[in-house]
């Protein structure tokens, strides 16, 4: 009884607090996984923002910028009430995240439908990219679905005929063997979902030694990928070129290290991408953090750039919405990623690259890029949103 | 005598029912939907304090009810029926009848056994969620708006729905309170104090327990249909084991047999959840040792406290 | 399908089966003779990970890690006994489950502040690092051979000191009937001790020796305690051969169900049906398994407790 009254008297003084300072400056809102076996990417997302609001003194699009970090812990319900928490009490004029699908699904509604406009560094479902589309909701990676497209396309182009794919069985590893079957016209011998969170894949080493297959596509983001890679390669399965999505990147290769070498994933970008804003940010992140960048630094790093840009566009007036969203929409700065537009539906405009892993000579892993898959590549539910939505 | 002991209920429904009035602070948004948050597990929490601090029944797949009652809004907002008037009995009904056959397959055995169970079936309904492609799979999906009652859109104002999750909170105290202290009720705590004493006098205590298990699984898919409405969202997340355990801590540390006791841990769970999760990001550093020491010096949660406080314990 | 595939996913699900067994003894004795229930096993697997990767990395060579890592679990284990699970043996089963939750949440939280949220890995001691060809195509690395031979040796250790020893009798007549020991004269609380000592070791065991196969990341221990207890619930809380039994079924059950699963289905539902079905049961087919062997025989396979 007591611990009840305690926590709404605090909260009520809080909110008084909050509301009074409002006007002058940006409030933004980083909802992100920080917790359980994931919360590398959510460190990476928070870690990128940070460091662009930094360099650029505190300010985005010239206003002092406060950011309040939230932990999803990746439950679709505590996220709600956290980004409810973000925009009715601390009034933010931003909500960036989430890093996972099924959060954003939770948390679109809320933040759409109140004053702040969301941006997701990462997540990218199809469909809010499609009917469902929001011109409240910007995302500055990609459509999920685009990702895989590459190393379906990668694989057709390389002439591989027979393909066995691997994910784990939840939505975003159904929608990934989609989009990667949306360009491979050959022969699937092997299409296999793992339950989610498996780390032993002996089971499954040894269905593909048996299929025999010209090559193989898994999709087994963080801890899963961790394991995947390195079982595959005591496995011996290492003659068979390993195409992969958020499998090898440097969330995990740090854990992976050698066992990752010469394997395939695809991006819209990797750290050693020769334009100048690009190799000033993976120098200051390293030095900040001492880990390479992975797109997930990279895109949270853009959303900041996006967000001062538009803030710019707009002369600095929070109040005026539609100012703001023109800014976004015309999304008048260097992405870090080179060519970057945004879209009818929100979703960005890009050149996606197959990418191999590689040792750089400082010791350190990370991803290379190899060639250009696609070129300003819209994603395909752009022409299901209307812009009546 | 009978007054004294209606001051903490009296106190605790007089204090939420007035929450909504107190100027701007009671009309912000944020903290209705907090609150109303803490009301829906309460309602949770009383439930599972039916069977697991008057039954000593411990279930560790009691989250699928909040699951089947979440979906059942779901389901039928999919397919355009959003009026409570049906999704609330079909929410009902599939609870009922998921706690009828579980439970009487459970209700087999005892101890850990019977947790094990519990818990088995609980993950089945999660991995079913999960399968649900169609209906978002682990992703979820999100409802088009809360339901309606009877075609009016009242739920949709933050201070309606309060009120509204209030009112079932009254009554599903009152019907857990009617049904403790009926004769029903002195059977299941006789069963719980020497289950063997109970059957020698006569009483059949599997089916007891059964239709306390039924009961306690069909109110706790109410608390899902509430939860569905307050966060416009269902997924498969709600109905985890963690979940599960997260609804014992909450009895747990609100007395284990109190119904006053179940409200106050549900409050004192989210309410610290809340708070500590703004101080730091590690707060789950603190809360866990919290809960250890509330366990090894806190006998009987807070309600046991709070007696020890007023006198009106006894001694224990 | 293959026989010699089969062959391969019979010993992954042995494989499995043992790794399961050797936290699920620790689990099954802690329970059947102290009547404790302890979620935290499943941390006490990630410590003994962590230490390994952490000792493997300061010392360059594994078996020194393994060393240093077993005796830091053991002590970690009778510290957390001592201050804090020692005063739980009295209380009913849901006071030490709260507690016990408590403790996860802190160690998980605890290990990310010390070693970091990203996965840590541990390179297969040198001798062991080779790989045996299975079949055409499919190597399998030795180092898992290792960890098979391990848990055989230590089910027969195990098996040997209960059944052969006098501490193991004490151990059993301790699962039968935990008071009347105490009553004839045993000092229950050092019983206590040794028990949860060595079932703590053995979990940290395992932790180290899958480190190298497996990232080591916080909350590991999660997903393994739900199959654990799923384990002993099935053999018989208090017993060693049912934790052994038990351990490769679900091994086995496991594995076999998510290979050969749509295969199976196939026979009587059309490819995408059963493509969908399997995905959907995989998951269950344990939790299916112990509900059915819980429904014939509701004190497991082999209880110590009559």
């Amino acid at each position: 009884m007591m611990k009840a009254k305690l926590f709404v008297t605090l909260g009520a003084v809080a909110l008084m607090a909050g509301s009074a300072a409002a006007q002058e400056k940006l409030k933004v809102g980083i909802v992100v996984t920080l917790s359980g076996p994931s919360a590398v990417l959510g460190q990476q997302a928070r870690d990128g923002f940070n460091l662009a609001v930094k360099q650029m003194g505190g300010k985005l699009g010239g206003l002092d910028t406060e950011v309040i970090v939230v932990d999803d812990e990746l439950k679709p319900d505590v996220a709600v009430n956290k980004v409810k928490g973000l925009v009715e009490r601390d009034q933010v004029n931003f909500v960036v995240g989430p890093i996972f699908s099924n959060v954003l699904q939770a948390i679109h509604k809320p933040v759409v439908d109140s004053n702040a406009f969301l941006i997701s560094p990462n997540a990218g479902t199809s469909n809010f990219a499609g009917p469902q589309c929001n011109p409240n909701f910007f995302v500055t990676s990609y459509q999920n679905d685009q990702v895989h497209e590459v190393l379906g396309k990668t694989a057709q182009d390389k002439g591989y005929k027979r393909l066995f794919l691997l994910a784990p069985n939840y939505q975003a590893g159904k929608d990934s063997l989609a989009g990667v079957k949306r360009h491979f016209k050959g022969e699937i011998v092997g299409e296999v979902y793992t339950p989610l969170g498996q780390l032993d894949f002996s089971a499954e080493l040894a269905q593909i030694a048996a299929a025999k297959p010209d090559a193989v596509f898994a999709f087994m983001p963080g801890g899963m990928g961790v394991n995947l890679v390195r079982q595959y390669r005591q496995a011996g399965l290492a003659n068979i070129p390993f195409l992969s999505a958020f499998t090898v990147d440097e969330s995990t290769l740090p854990a992976q290290k050698e066992a990752a070498i010469g394997f395939f994933g695809g991006a819209n970008w990797a750290p050693d991408m020769k334009n100048p804003q690009n190799e000033a940010f993976v120098k200051a992140y390293e030095a900040a953090y001492n880990s390479v960048p992975g797109t997930y630094a990279m895109q949270a790093y853009d959303a900041a750039l996006l967000i001062d840009a538009a803030i710019k566009s707009a002369g600095g007036k929070l109040s005026d919405k539609n100012a703001l969203r023109a800014g976004l929409k015309k999304a008048d700065f260097q992405s870090l990623r080179g060519n970057f537009k945004i879209g009818v539906n929100g979703y960005p405009i890009q050149d996606f690259y197959l990418v191999q892993v590689v040792q750089r000579p400082d010791g350190k892993f990370a991803t290379s890029l190899r060639e250009k898959v696609f070129s300003d590549y819209v994603d395909v539910y752009a022409k299901d949103c209307k812009p009546s939505n | 005598m009978i007054m004294r002991r209606e001051i903490l209920p009296l106190s605790i429904f007089g204090a939420l029912a007035v929450l909504p009035l107190l100027g701007s602070f009671g009309s912000d948004a944020f903290i209705l939907s907090i609150v109303a948050r803490v009301m829906i597990f309460a309602i949770a929490a009383l439930s599972l304090d039916l069977i697991l601090g008057y039954g000593a029944l411990v279930s560790f797949g009691h989250a699928a009810f909040l699951g089947i009652g979440a979906y059942a809004v779901g389901i039928l907002s999919a397919h355009g029926i959003r009026e409570a008037a049906i999704q609330i009995p079909v929410a009902l009904f599939v609870s009922a009848l998921f706690a009828l056959v579980t439970g009487a397959i459970s209700l087999r055995t005892k101890g850990i056994y019977f947790i094990m169970i519990t818990l088995a079936f609980g993950q089945m309904a999660y991995f079913f969620g999960v399968s649900l492609a169609a209906y978002g799979g682990d992703d979820g999906m999100t409802l088009p708006g809360r339901s309606l009652f009877f075609g009016y859109d009242i739920a949709a104002s933050e201070r309606a729905f309060y009120f509204l999750v209030f009112a079932f909170l009254v009554v599903v105290y009152a019907a857990c309170r009617t049904l403790v202290i009926s004769r029903f009720g002195r059977v299941i705590r006789g069963a719980r104090e020497n289950a063997q004493r109970m059957e020698a006098i006569g009483f059949s205590l599997f089916s007891y327990q059964l239709t306390i298990y039924v009961i306690a699984g069909t109110l706790c898919g109410l608390a899902g249909f509430l939860l569905a409405n307050q966060t416009e969202f269902v997924s498969p997340a709600y109905m985890t084991w963690q979940r599960s355990g997260e609804l014992i801590v909450m009895v747990l540390l609100g007395g284990l047999g109190s119904l006053n006791g179940a409200i106050l841990g549900a409050a004192a769970f989210l309410l610290l959840e809340e708070g500590l999760s703004h101080l730091t990001e590690y707060w789950k550093l603190y809360f866990g040792p919290f809960l250890v020491l509330v366990v090894l010096f806190a006998r009987g949660g807070l309600m046991g406290g709070f007696k020890r406080l007023t006198g009106t314990g006894d001694g224990r | 399908m293959s026989l010699t595939l089969l062959y391969v996913q019979t010993l992954n699900g042995l494989q499995l089966g043992v790794l399961l067994f050797l936290i699920a003894a620790g689990l099954t004795l802690v329970f059947g003779v102290m009547d404790f229930v302890n979620l935290a096993h499943g941390v006490q697997y990630m410590i003994g990970a962590y230490l390994a990767a952490m000792f493997t990395a300061l010392t360059g060579n594994f078996f020194f890690g393994l060393a240093l890592a077993l005796p830091c679990a053991l002590l970690f284990g009778l510290l957390l006994e001592f201050f804090i699970f020692r005063h739980l043996y009295a209380r009913d089963h849901l006071d030490q489950v709260l507690a016990t939750f408590g403790i996860i949440l802190t160690l998980n939280q605890a290990v990310k502040v010390i070693w970091g949220a990203a996965p840590l890995s541990v390179p297969i001691p040198e001798i062991f690092s080779g790989s045996v060809v299975l079949m055409p195509g499919l190597l399998y690395p030795v180092w898992r051979l290792v960890i098979i031979a391990s848990g055989l040796a230590i089910a027969l250790l195990l098996g040997l000191l209960v059944t052969k020893t006098r501490i193991g009798m004490l151990v059993r007549a301790g699962a039968t009937n935990a008071p009347m020991v105490s009553a004839l004269g045993v000092d229950i609380g050092r019983l206590f001790m040794i028990v949860f000592g060595f079932g703590a070791m053995l979990a940290g065991f395992a932790g180290a020796m899958v480190a190298p196969i497996l990232s080591v990341e916080p909350g590991m221990g999660d997903n393994l305690l739900i199959l654990t207890f799923v384990v002993i619930v099935i053999g018989g809380i208090g017993s060693i051969r049912g934790a052994f039994i038990a351990a490769l079924l679900v091994g086995l059950v496991d594995t076999l169900g998510r290979s050969f699963g749509p295969s199976i289905l196939r026979a009587f539902l059309d490819p995408a049906a059963a493509s969908q079905t399997g995905r959907a049961l995989a998951p269950m087919l344990i939790y299916i398994l112990m509900a059915a062997v819980l429904f014939f025989r509701p004190a497991g396979l082999f209880p110590a407790k009559k």
